[in-house]
């Protein structure tokens, strides 16, 4: 396990309860998409574990190293993408990417540095100073700022917000390389396609609540799920003995069935099951489907 | 001991200065020679001798420290500010880096910017007036201990600064101020006798007055009460830097 969380909170000094006492573990070469509205905590959340903001309680493993114990062992592994785009604008690329690396104890490795520049499509931008950049260049250099310390995890936070699709795009593509050299990366996003696009695993967070920590494919799995519902003339006191087998389920006031069956399975079911309620002599008044959709379950627990 | 992290930004706060190094380096070099042409040659030559020092000579400890201490003040500040103006400090929190390797970091490159314009001032003094530096070494010390303590105070005022407003705000109203009326242009011992006490509450005194005893070989206080009082003032800034990172206080929520 590359990061271990345990009931943390943070209570910031106007009484505003930013975390309250979230618990995840991340396992090493994962991408986990942390998803949630603006303000739900996301960025506290991963400044606290980064340093930047002192927990209220709780604690945080790196690597097996306490954060504030071992503090020098535990940030050596973490890299930190910030939301906001923050950088000297006077400085040359390649001498911020140089003082980062510094930053963390890390010897002098031009060759390294080229290799993420040229990765990052910056390397022909390294001697061009930070303000005469495009975003989505300021952008990349975070990113390489954050790679040039080589670290084992990697925050990303919101690193889509307000940038265009093509730059997204190529976002998402520079996770997925970094995902291959074997870097573990927690990201934050209040785009769903995001996290559905890279993540292998989704949490959902709000007022400062993990509400759900889940894998992405059983997450899909449930989304790939449809509700069938059947509305019958005549009320059903019980479920016919020839439908039992067949997972169906009668509604209390014993006027609709439903029937759950997922989509992506070869046979559905849904031929066979109307051709016996057919046979058994039950008339049909109307009949809808309906997909939950990652939106959907997002909304519902947003809600509560 | 993170070595390469305090070089890191030692280097990156020198690169900002060698960037700048025209106006880092014309702007002493005017202002003191301005300071030669008025106050040594304009008016110095009405001046009697001072403890037997033309007036000219005289000053030049003096002019020295004016800049040296308002220069380590506004460097040392803005080395810190800026960061937390721009938000990069994000990196420098979360970097495997402890306060003293920061301060270390921030506080040495003011403190050699400082003493580099200090030497500068020196080299234009000696093309306008004749003087001899009689201690040497002390003298060297003096200044390095200055350029350290006031670029630690300029830390401090630049974590205390909410704004660059705040940030002029003490090298203009409370610096200036002081290294004027601490004697950089004339002797104690020429002000009537309750100004004479007044003023030894100034600490700028102590410096001014050691500093220039390490030229000409007399001072207005004894040089070892110079040395305590800036190895005081020093001390005194290094507790509050540590209390300042122990806390958090204005850098972390």
């Amino acid at each position: 396990m590359l990061l271990e969380v345990n009931l943390l909170r943070k209570t910031y000094a106007t009484g505003f309860e930013a975390v309250k006492g979230i618990s995840l573990q991340v396992n090493k070469g994962e991408i986990v998409a942390l998803l949630g509205p603006n303000g739900a905590g996301k960025t506290t959340l991963i400044s606290t574990i980064c340093g930047i903001t002192t927990p209220s309680s709780g604690s945080v493993f790196i690597g097996g190293h306490d954060i504030s114990r071992n503090f020098r062992e535990a940030r050596k592994l973490v890299g930190l993408v910030p939301q906001e785009i923050t950088l000297e604008p006077f400085e040359k690329v390649i001498s911020t990417i140089k003082f980062s690396r510094g930053l963390f104890g890390k010897k002098k490795d031009d060759a390294l540095i080229e290799k993420i520049l040229t990765k990052l499509s910056l390397w022909d931008k390294r001697d061009s100073r930070i303000m005469e950049l495009s975003g989505g260049m300021k952008r990349r250099v975070l990113i390489a700022k954050a790679l040039s310390h080589e670290p084992r995890l990697l925050f990303l936070d919101e690193p889509t917000a307000g940038v265009d699709v093509e730059l997204r795009q190529s976002m998402w593509n520079v996770v997925a390389d970094l995902k291959a050299d074997g870097v573990t990366i927690i990201l934050t996003t209040h785009y769903i396609e995001e996290a559905e696009a890279i993540a292998d695993r989704v949490g959902v967070i709000n007022k400062g609540e993990l509400l759900l920590m889940e894998d992405k494919a059983s997450l899909m799995q449930r989304l790939g799920q449809k509700v069938l519902k059947i509305e019958l003339h005549k009320k059903l006191d019980k479920i016919p003995n020839e439908l039992i087998d067949r997972n169906v389920e009668l509604s209390k006031d014993g006027l609709s069935l439903t029937y759950v069956y997922d989509t992506k399975q070869k046979r559905t079911g849904i031929t066979k099951l109307l051709s016996e309620l057919a046979k058994s002599g039950i008339n049909l008044r109307d009949i809808q489907t309906d997909q939950s959709s990652l939106e959907e379950i997002f909304v519902n627990l947003v809600k509560e | 001991m993170n070595f390469q992290a305090i070089k890191a930004i030692y280097f990156f706060e020198m690169a900002r200065f060698f960037r700048t190094l025209l106006q880092s380096f014309v702007s002493p070099v005017l202002s003191t020679s301005l300071y030669f042409v008025v106050f040594g040659t304009a008016i110095g030559s009405r001046i009697q001798e001072v403890e037997g020092i033309t007036y000219g000579a005289f000053i030049v400890p003096g002019l020295i420290m004016l800049s040296v201490m308002t220069q380590a003040t506004s460097n040392g500040s803005f080395g810190i500010y800026f960061p937390k103006f721009i938000g990069t400090i994000y990196e420098l929190l979360s970097a495997p880096v402890n306060y003293f390797e920061i301060v270390l970091g921030y506080v040495g490159a003011a403190a050699t910017k400082a003493l580099f314009i200090g030497l500068v001032i020196l080299a234009t003094a000696a093309v306008f007036v004749d003087f001899k530096i009689i201690h040497p070494v002390p003298m060297i010390l003096f200044l390095i201990l200055t350029c350290t303590s006031f670029s630690l105070l300029g830390f401090i005022l630049g974590i205390w600064a909410k704004n660059f407003e705040q940030l002029q705000l003490v090298p203009l109203l409370v610096v200036t101020p002081l290294v004027f009326l601490g004697g950089s242009f004339y002797s104690i011992s020429m002000l009537p006798p309750i100004w004479q006490n007044i003023t030894l509450f100034n600490p700028v005194v102590y410096l001014i007055s050691g500093f220039r005893w390490s030229f000409f070989g007399n001072a207005d206080v004894p040089i070892l009460v110079s040395l305590s009082a800036i190895g005081f003032f020093t001390f005194i800034c290094i507790l509050i830097v540590a209390w300042i990172f122990k806390t958090g206080w204005r850098i972390k929520q």
